[in-house]
């Protein structure tokens, strides 16, 4: 019995290493592992470099594919950023995009650490509903809701105005956030706070001094990712937002410069390159937080 | 003295001032700590959805506010091929985008789970896709889409498979595929990296035991990846189906729901209706025939949830 059970793994496992509990041999490691993975790389990092590549390039190589390679070029050119940084409102765009990401980041953490706190922590009757309710505000798309929405917005006389973005953001970041935050508040050893409260501190010393600063890893992670999705929005932008010198920056890319017949591809691919840049250095920079948070909400 | 002591404490206590006392009364607390997030989510989500479904019964155009018309924009809908080919298409770019992302993303986070070198840094460059603005990704689309300087059918044509330019967004059924293409493309991350997570939640003792009963590698993902991963697919497959089915800036950035509206998405058509033709009651009524088949995912989502006990319950993991 044990001998017919042994004698077929035997002559793999004298090939590969045994600590990667491996029954192939390394070229077909390469076939089944490498092959297709370069493949995905490949495709899905593509278009960032056609983007890249095509915003360095001058226009006689940009349309002329059979004197010029087009993947590479012979005399790149900063002419397509020099006219957008110069020639229309990027800056400004860049500038009120910034704003609004920041301002709707800091209010959607700020009451989506108070409300996680609650329904985690303070644990009243009927906390669970609570938190059932805004999980399934995360459910509900925008583009349900950018409509009456826009009515709304027009109501309390914000139309075409960066403030009405910040206060409707927060409808997608306070549901992620605190979904977020319930799960890393839960991580934190409860004995701390009643350690706290027995020493005769207040509710509001605990968060302060003791949950707080504990859920720092946590607050960076719901922090970074409403900076991102608030910055990727783009429906509401694009229908509460009239004047060019207000709209955010995907939305800008795609009314303003996008104009007559004739595209600028260049000046096209360099805004987005441009847009895409803040998002990009921000990530990477918390790329551990990210995933980790991205993996850590998905497994709660 | 021990006695002394503890008076004075009590005192101590009674002395902090009513604001203190207030803020340290329980239900006052949790009041003040939920209002924020229940406030903003009631002003700018509760109340627009209901408001949503009562503009879906009016004939409220921009600068007017309308009267009470019944069933109207829903009868005027049912007549409108542009309306049921905003329906296909919506149906037909969820299924087939889900399905593709899937496949290729359980493909890819496979893929990934093996012992390779550079590991983090390969999934931080696997998610630029998911990271970088939608809009500004699809811009890039639509240039590699272009009808004259498509890079795709340069190198078809340098390959000496194809004689002409692709007509990837001129005409109806290749606007869609490339559409769907697109948002496969832009979904694959997220896909990959949350079944990366659960794929490494699986205990590798399971596939050891199942290696010394001799099985094969289909089996392994047949009766142990794919039953330990369900979970969590399930989850990710409803957010993924949501988000697909009222998708808007891929489409509105590439086609804006052209060639002659085959490429509508009910969510273009109700920007379209709405917004720049002025229609709010017509924009809202379409917006609102998404509800039902979002009400179904959202039961999906919460019973898959509530099979795994969720996070708000305390005793259970």
């Amino acid at each position: 019995m044990s001998t017919t059970v042994e004698a077929p793994p035997a002559p793999s496992s004298a090939t590969a290493p045994p600590e990667t509990l491996s029954w192939d041999s390394r070229s077909r490691r390469m076939v089944t592992i490498w092959v297709p993975l370069a493949c995905f790389l490949l495709i899905l990092l593509f278009p960032f470099y056609w983007m890249t590549i095509t915003a360095f390039k001058p226009n006689a190589e940009l349309y002329d594919y059979n004197t010029h390679n087009p993947f590479w070029i012979t005399s790149p050119t900063l002419d397509h950023i020099r006219l957008l940084l110069f020639n229309t409102a990027y800056p400004r765009w860049l500038m009120t995009t910034m704003i609004v990401a920041v301002c709707s980041t800091i209010l959607s953490l700020i009451a989506s650490t108070l409300a996680a706190y609650a329904i985690q922590r303070l644990r009243f009757k009927g906390s669970q509903y609570v938190g059932l309710g805004i999980y399934l505000a995360y459910l509900v798309p925008p583009s349900i809701l950018f409509i009456p929405l826009a009515t709304v917005v027009f109501q309390l006389g914000l139309f075409d105005s960066p403030i009405a973005l910040i206060l409707v953001y927060p409808t997608f970041l306070v549901p992620f956030c605190t979904w977020l935050l319930i799960g890393y508040f839960k991580s934190i050893p409860f004995e701390l706070e009643e350690c706290a409260l027995i020493d005769g501190a207040t509710r509001l010393q605990i968060l302060r001094q003791i949950t707080l600063p504990l859920a720092v890893p946590g607050l960076i992670s719901a922090g970074i990712f409403s900076f991102t999705l608030s910055w990727n929005e783009f429906i509401y932008a694009l229908a509460f937002i009239q004047s060019s010198e207000n709209k955010t920056v995907p939305v800008a890319i795609l009314t303003e410069l996008v104009t007559g017949d004739v595209y600028q591809w260049g000046a096209l691919m360099a805004g987005s390159l441009l847009g895409s840049l803040p998002v990009a250095v921000f990530y990477s920079f918390f790329v551990d937080y990210y995933v980790s948070s991205l993996t850590g909400a998905v497994k709660e | 003295m021990s006695d002394v002591t503890a008076e004075r404490w009590v005192r101590r206590s009674q002395d902090q001032n009513w604001v203190t006392r207030l803020l340290d009364w329980k239900p006052f607390l949790v009041v003040m700590c939920l209002l924020p997030a229940v406030g903003i989510l009631t002003i700018f989500l509760t109340y627009p959805l209901g408001l949503g479904i009562w503009l879906a019964f009016t004939d409220t155009t921009i600068g007017r506010s309308g009267v009470w018309v019944g069933l109207e924009n829903f009868e005027y809908m049912m007549e409108d091929p542009i309306f049921w080919n905003a329906v296909f298409f919506s149906v037909f770019y969820t299924g087939i985008a889900t399905i593709a992302k899937f496949g290729l993303g359980l493909w890819l986070a496979l893929l990934l789970n093996n012992h390779l070198p550079f590991k983090s840094f390969l999934r931080a460059i696997i998610l630029l896709p998911w990271i970088v603005p939608t809009v500004l990704t699809a811009i890039a689309f639509w240039w590699i889409y272009n009808p004259q300087f498509s890079i795709i059918s340069w190198v078809f044509i340098e390959l000496g498979l194809r004689t002409t330019n692709i007509d990837f967004i001129n005409t109806a059924w290749p606007a869609r595929w490339s559409l769907i293409g697109a948002n496969v493309w832009r979904g694959i991350p997220f896909v990959a990296i949350s079944l990366l997570a659960g794929l490494q939640t699986i205990s590798p003792s399971l596939y050891e035991a199942a290696l010394l009963d001799g099985s094969t590698g289909w089996q392994r993902f047949r009766y142990i990846t794919f039953p330990m991963l369900l979970p969590i697919l399930a989850i990710v497959m409803t957010f993924s189906i949501i988000f697909t089915f009222t998708d808007f800036q891929l489409v509105y950035a590439i086609t804006r729901g052209g060639p002659v509206n085959s490429t509508q998405l009910l969510a273009t058509l109700a920007f379209q209706r709405g917004i720049s033709g002025g229609q709010l009651g017509e924009g809202a009524a379409i917006a609102v025939a998404m509800l039902p088949f979002l009400i179904f995912a959202t039961l999906f989502s919460y019973f898959a949830l509530a099979r795994r006990k969720w996070q708000q319950g305390e005793s259970n993991d």
